[in-house]
């Protein structure tokens, strides 16, 4: 089956001009109508990307090939014409606008309340409309686009951006500091367990452009806040690229539980256009607090993307949940970090690959105890399924232990779907395709539990309509 | 994947190069190459990128200059028995100080297979020697095998006819003595022509009796013809000054199995690397170690195998006790090419930290692009189970017993599979004397 989601949304943009350069980062800064520490705070980002570029250090070090980008031959900047001062409610929102969410499946109008969440949608970067706003406003929960939290927020703002990513951090985060359009920012205060699931979409439109979000989190003492993250993008030749950064704060007895379902514009079968997904995600985790990420990878042409938790307070917690799936010429390179600094800190791993058609899958994770971990314990396990014999699996992780009474387990295993499982299935009268799907699904069972239900309904579906072709 | 290493260095190993012996041409102009490929390549630095060294420092080659050692002290057979695995009845090849020993050496031929110096018997059957020196162990890319290949002294060819089950097992042992100066080079070099259906078993051993600082580069080399099986066994018995940086390569057609145990102890800075390469159809390797580091040694352990064919089996499986400020790396890695299908890959690497200031890094990593294949990986990290320990104690086992038992008992897993028995029984006599030994914070 073709890309479900493959449309064009013709809207009229407010494009930066192509290319990358001190105006570009001047230009997009005032577009936002930022202050002058964020830009400063860009140009900064946009000096260090210049001296990394020189270097030669965009990262080469990932099982993914494509070919060399040229920076310079890219829109950093699009934004849809606002009628007015934007729109102040739903019905001015561009009609078009609108049928597009609808066509992603964004639940906005009626759906909204059964779905029972927020929504803060980035179309193009510019956030349209958000709903919920005064349910969590009442709890004093802050949900809004990057851009506003800016203008209204900006000593939060100030205070946490670039503290778990630092501007310095890789390339691609480098790049993301300085040109970064807009994203999401969510703040819950002390004590608050935010009652709905926070979601965001993001879509990414003009042709040729960037997306470069930023996301900041922060979860004050002893709060909980789940938040969605779901991706669709439509058909385009240009492979387009994305660098996004999130960066998560989970204070004192906090947790945070992020889930992701990415569905980007894999490419054609042939291995034309598709997204270049390179995203730099990290949590820190305080004292007694829990990060847990969840991800189901099925989309982009190039995954590139580690989330992470640093885990700096005693007695914090990591997870990371993820589903990583390559068809036709997709490559992923996906896994995550867990760095132990605090005593008696927990992560735990479970990473699925899925590899089929000519796709390339690598898991690719890290676990770091540092010699203040006292009784920190770990346990990871990657597994990997092959379809076909054109595809590859493959798993690296590194395991770096400076503590003696750290506990950590690694397993792994790699095979192909079980003929008998298959035989059994299909000699009951199910097909081939429908049972490798029946056997898959089960197989990324304990990563789809941990999404929220709406996502883990349209994850398995989405694991299906990816495979189809591969198999048979 | 490496940067040229300084003149000041070089300069010392240039120096030996020049002093090699003028040899049959060939071999000459084999070594000129090699020679052109080191200086090209310098030693390795842990630079951005560089995978294969990240977690070991090399550093120290480039202030420290090391020369080949040319000469040998005087020992007898009494002293080797005081100080290395032996038995009479074994076929065995001594090098002593870098030089090879006819007098030390016995047992040099047997009804099937024949032991000798290499680059003497290279000279004399350039036809034996030449397709494979160097055919398996290439030089290319790998600064220490190009620098073992212009520098070794005189190494061992062992030669196993086809059909050959030599009953003892095939011994080559290294040793260093405590005489002679401090930083000297040796480049140990083994030649291992493995003939159709042959069986072998073949004792690699490093002793090391000085305390001087010194500089080893092994190459051990084994080519494997169809149906070939070898036992491998390899001991690194290396001072606290020494820098070991050791390579074994395999080459193992069809049915060709190569089945290696190793332990690994002692120098500043060790490193073992081995890869076997299943070139054929139901070919086999298992390459199983022992690591134990102390104080503030450090060893890598650099253990990968291709799949290029269906039907091979591989098995990874390594243990490490780690204590004092020491630090011990396991890369493993299982490269299943297209095509190998029905392939069946092992990797485990088990870990005891036993005090604070001890580092592990354990990368076992798998690459497969083949579908209908079984490869699995396990590693853990962890310290002497204090509810083993409790149980014991509860028994009326001191404390420290307790520990000494259950650390005895994790490395004992490897150290079973040393054979024959005269070997095994070395080996456990070292362990009871390392083991009580290893700074542990009291854990022992």
């Amino acid at each position: 089956m073709e890309y479900r989601w493959g449309f064009v949304t013709d809207v009229d943009s407010d494009d930066a001009p192509k290319g990358l350069s001190e105006d570009t980062v001047r230009f997009i800064s005032a577009k936002k109508e930022e202050p002058e520490w964020l830009l400063e705070w860009r140009l900064k980002a946009f000096r260090h990307w210049l001296t990394l570029e020189a270097d030669d250090a965009e990262p080469t070090w990932a099982k993914v090939k494509y070919p060399k980008i040229d920076y310079q031959d890219m829109i950093y900047y699009s934004a849809p014409k606002k009628p007015g001062d934007g729109p102040q409610s739903m019905d001015e929102v561009d009609p078009e606008l609108l049928e597009a969410f609808d066509k992603l499946g964004v639940p906005l109008h009626e759906r909204e309340k059964l779905a029972g969440v927020a929504v803060d949608a980035v179309f193009d970067s510019v956030s349209v409309a958000t709903t919920f706003a005064d349910q969590l406003e009442k709890l004093g929960i802050i949900f809004c686009s990057f851009n506003e939290a800016v203008k209204n927020h900006p000593d939060l703002v100030k205070k946490y951006l670039g503290s778990v990513v630092p501007y310095t951090d890789n390339f691609f985060a480098t790049l993301n500091s300085a040109v970064f359009s807009d994203g999401s920012f969510a703040y819950v205060p002390p004590g608050v367990k935010c009652p709905i699931e926070l979601m965001t979409y993001f879509r990414i439109n003009t042709e040729g452009s960037g997306q470069f979000e930023r996301t900041l989190l922060i979860a004050d003492k002893d709060s909980y806040v789940s938040y969605l993250e779901g991706c669709t993008a439509p058909i385009r030749r240009t492979s387009q690229l994305h660098a996004a950064v999130v960066e998560l704060v989970a204070l004192d007895d906090a947790e945070i539980k992020y889930s992701t379902v990415q569905n980007w514009f894999p490419g054609t079968k042939e291995g034309v256009g598709g997204v270049y997904n390179f995203v730099t995600k990290r949590g820190r985790a305080d004292k007694n607090a829990k990060i847990s990420w969840t991800q189901v990878e099925t989309g982009s042409a190039i995954t590139w993307k580690y989330p992470s938790v640093i885990l700096r307070g005693d007695n914090s917690v990591g997870e990371f949940y993820s589903v990583a799936l390559t068809n036709n010429h997709q490559q992923a390179d996906t896994g995550t970090k867990m760095i132990h600094l605090g005593k008696n800190t927990k992560s735990t791993i479970v990473s699925k690959g899925i590899s089929a058609g000519f796709g390339q899958n690598t898991y690719r994770g890290q676990v770091k105890i540092m010699p203040g971990a006292e009784n920190a314990t770990n346990h990871t396990q990657c597994d990997s399924l092959l379809i076909g014999d054109k595809c590859g699996a493959h798993t690296v992780p590194y395991i770096e232990v400076q503590n003696p009474t750290a506990r950590l387990e690694h397993e792994a295993s790699t095979s192909k779907v079980s003929d008998d499982q298959l035989f059994y299935l299909m000699q009951r009268g199910i097909s081939e395709e429908e049972a490798h799907h029946m056997i898959i699904t089960g197989w990324s069972r304990d990563v789809i539990k941990e999404l929220p239900f709406e996502f883990a309904m349209e994850a398995s579906q989405l694991l299906k309509v990816s495979l189809e072709g591969a198999v048979g | 994947m490496t940067t040229i290493a300084p003149a000041t260095t070089i300069a010392s190993y240039a120096r030996d190069f020049s002093k090699n012996e003028d040899g049959a041409e060939w071999l000459t102009a084999l070594r000129n190459k090699a020679w052109a490929e080191f200086e090209s390549l310098g030693f390795p630095t842990k630079r951005r990128g560089n995978e294969l060294w990240k977690y070991t420092d090399l550093r120290v080659l480039d202030t420290k200059a090391f020369s080949r050692a040319e000469a040998a002290s005087a020992l007898s057979s009494d002293d080797l028995r005081k100080i290395a695995p032996w038995n009479d009845d074994w076929h065995t090849a001594v090098t002593v100080d870098g030089q090879f020993s006819s007098e030390l050496s016995r047992n040099l031929s047997g009804d099937d297979i024949a032991i000798s110096n290499l680059i003497e018997t290279a000279e004399r059957d350039k036809a034996a020697v030449e397709p494979a020196l160097g055919s398996v162990a290439d030089i290319a890319g790998n600064a220490f095998v190009a620098l073992n290949t212009a520098l070794f002294k005189s190494g061992v060819l062992v030669k196993v006819d086809r059909d050959a089950e030599p009953a003892q097992p095939i011994h080559i042992l290294h040793i260093v003595t405590a005489a002679g100066a401090d930083n000297r080079a040796f480049y140990p070099r083994i030649l291992l022509l493995a003939g159709e259906n042959s069986k072998t078993s073949i004792i690699e051993s490093y002793v090391n009796v000085s305390e001087g600082s010194q500089f080893t580069v092994p190459v051990f080399e084994a080519s494997l013809s169809d149906g070939a099986a070898v036992r491998h066994f390899r001991v690194q018995l290396e001072n606290e000054q020494a820098i070991h940086l050791a390579t074994t390569r395999t080459e193992q057609p069809d049915s060709a199995v190569f089945n290696s145990t190793t332990f690994a102890t002692g120098p500043a800075i060790g490193r073992n690397d081995v890869h076997t390469n299943l070139s054929g159809e139901h070919s086999e390797t298992n390459l199983h170690g022992l690591y134990i580091t102390d104080g503030s040694s450090h060893q890598d352990n650099e253990i990968s195998t291709t799949h290029q064919k269906p039907h091979g089996t591989s098995h990874q499986f390594y243990k490490g006790i780690l204590a004092g400020k020491s630090r011990a790396v396991f890369s493993g890695k299982v490269l299943v090419q297209a095509g190998a299908m029905k392939t069946l890959a092992l990797q485990k690497d088990l870990n005891l930290l036993l005090s604070h200031g001890a580092e592990i890094d354990t990368k076992p990593s798998l690459e497969i692009y083949a579908d209908d294949v079984k490869c699995a990986h396990g590693a853990t990290a962890g310290h002497v189970d204090p509810t083993m320990l409790f149980y014991l104690m509860s028994r009326g086992v001191r404390r420290e017993d307790a520990a000494i038992m259950l650390v005895s008992g994790f490395a004992s897993e490897i150290i079973e599979e040393f054979e024959p028995e005269s070997l095994r029984e070395f080996l456990y006599s070292r362990l009871e004397r390392i083991i009580p030994e290893l700074d542990s914070e009291g854990i022992l």
